[in-house]
């Protein structure tokens, strides 16, 4: 890998001011961008590391009740300590990589990179969440704009993800074995004013809301309600683990089974 | 060029490093701790896994400017003090946990921080704690029911294969 200049600063403010400059990139866990650097596919000038902004970790339920992350929070910690309020989310964090990738790899950094396989867009576009940046908040609808694309500007990072609690929840992921990304994955949660169904792994557009499978559950939450739904292989990744058909199958199978298991 | 000081297995050291300098070039090329194993460089297979604050990492998937002021542990630390194998170590050695041994480093740093979070694992739990470390020689079983004998479980209903 090229080198680079590390810069590891201690606040937000000190974080967005050292990113000011040209090419630099910032650092999360790492554990996608330093094996993508390694390849050469990213050549950054200089590397902020995110890892020493307290004001970035933690877990906690807000006033309005929903469950906020700080962008800089480990898998490991997610679902170590969401699992009292938010269960089907730290069950997706327990089950992310492997143990040592979740002791490094965060929610930001996640969520930032937009990899069409990652679990945690899911549940971000599945709960509705809203990504909070330096300097303002997006809506998970607005966010997520294709694969490895988002609404973040250059030097924009986020600093905390704030994900409204559902009354029922599960995401259920098929993995691709080798690298232990979702070959499909299906979030589904349900909210008094409706439900959920957000799937990755799957769209040559990333994460997507499966709507027909929404409209279906929401008014009546059981596996059988998506029975007369098919997806489209159109715009289906196709690739040596799975063609555009079998993904298409999984996301109707894996969100019957998410229904089954929230329900 | 940053200057990074940790504590590894108890004593402290310092170095001048790259930005790029990884953790496990740290240990290995500036330390000559050459215990901590590089197999894949690309983090799958868990052989250069060491502990950073008590914390299982892939020393190939973090730079070393990220662990400084960190306490970090690896292979070369975990006999006890007169020189014996550890209990995880005589275990891998008691159920021929090991052939070749490349992953073994890995294995057993995985194994330490599986039984510190959780001491009496199951073997379900075992297996999946070891996602991230791959053994191309034993075929994982005895690797399992080293780590499951290391906990004080009994293993001997569990066969050999």
């Amino acid at each position: 890998m090229y080198n680079f200049e590390f810069e590891k600063p201690g606040s937000i403010a000190d974080a967005v001011a050292a990113l000011g400059s040209e090419d630099a990139m910032p650092l999360g866990g790492g554990q996608t961008l330093i094996p993508a650097m390694k390849q050469r596919l990213n050549a950054p000038s200089k590397l902020v590391s995110l890892s020493g902004i307290a004001e970035m970790k933690g877990v906690c339920v807000r006033d309005d009740g929903a469950l906020s992350i700080g962008g800089a929070t480990p898998h490991a910690v997610v679902a170590a300590e969401a699992g009292a309020h938010y269960p089907a989310l730290a069950g997706l964090a327990s089950h992310i990589g492997d143990p040592a990738v979740r002791n490094r790899g965060t929610i930001g950094g996640s969520l930032a990179n937009n990899d069409p396989a990652a679990c945690y867009p899911s549940a971000a576009l599945g709960s509705g969440a809203t990504i909070v940046t330096n300097n303002r908040e997006i809506a998970a609808d607005d966010y997520f704009q294709g694969m490895f694309t988002t609404a973040l500007e250059e030097g924009e990072i986020i600093v905390e993800v704030r994900f409204p609690i559902p009354e029922k929840a599960n995401y259920q992921k098929f993995v691709q074995p080798a690298s232990r990304f979702a070959l499909t994955g299906v979030f589904v949660a349900k909210y008094a004013d409706g439900v959920r169904v957000a799937v990755t792994g799957a769209s040559e557009e990333g994460v997507f809301r499966w709507s027909e499978a929404e409209a279906a559950l929401s008014s009546d939450f059981s596996a059988s309600a998506v029975d007369g739904l098919s997806v489209s292989p159109d715009g289906m990744i196709g690739d040596i683990h799975g063609t555009p058909a079998y993904r298409a199958s999984l996301i109707k199978t894996l969100t019957k089974r998410a229904v089954a298991a929230a329900a | 060029m940053p200057q990074v000081s940790m504590t590894v297995n108890g004593k402290a050291t310092s170095g001048d490093v790259e930005g790029r300098t990884l953790l496990s070039a740290y240990l290995r090329d500036h330390l000559g701790m050459t215990g901590t194993h590089v197999g894949c460089d690309t983090s799958q297979c868990g052989a250069c896994v060491v502990h950073v604050n008590g914390e299982a990492v892939k020393s190939c998937t973090m730079f070393a400017a990220e662990a400084d002021g960190a306490t970090v542990d690896t292979i070369e630390g975990q006999a006890n003090a007169d020189g014996s194998l550890n209990v995880i170590q005589q275990a891998f050695q008691d159920h021929h946990g090991l052939q070749c041994g490349f992953c073994t480093p890995g294995m057993v740093m995985s194994a330490a921080a599986l039984l510190k979070e959780n001491p009496k694992p199951t073997e379900q739990e075992v297996r999946d704690y070891l996602e991230g470390n791959l053994c191309r020689c034993t075929g994982y079983h005895n690797i399992v029911k080293a780590i499951l004998a290391a906990s004080g479980q009994d293993v001997g209903a569990i066969a050999a294969e």
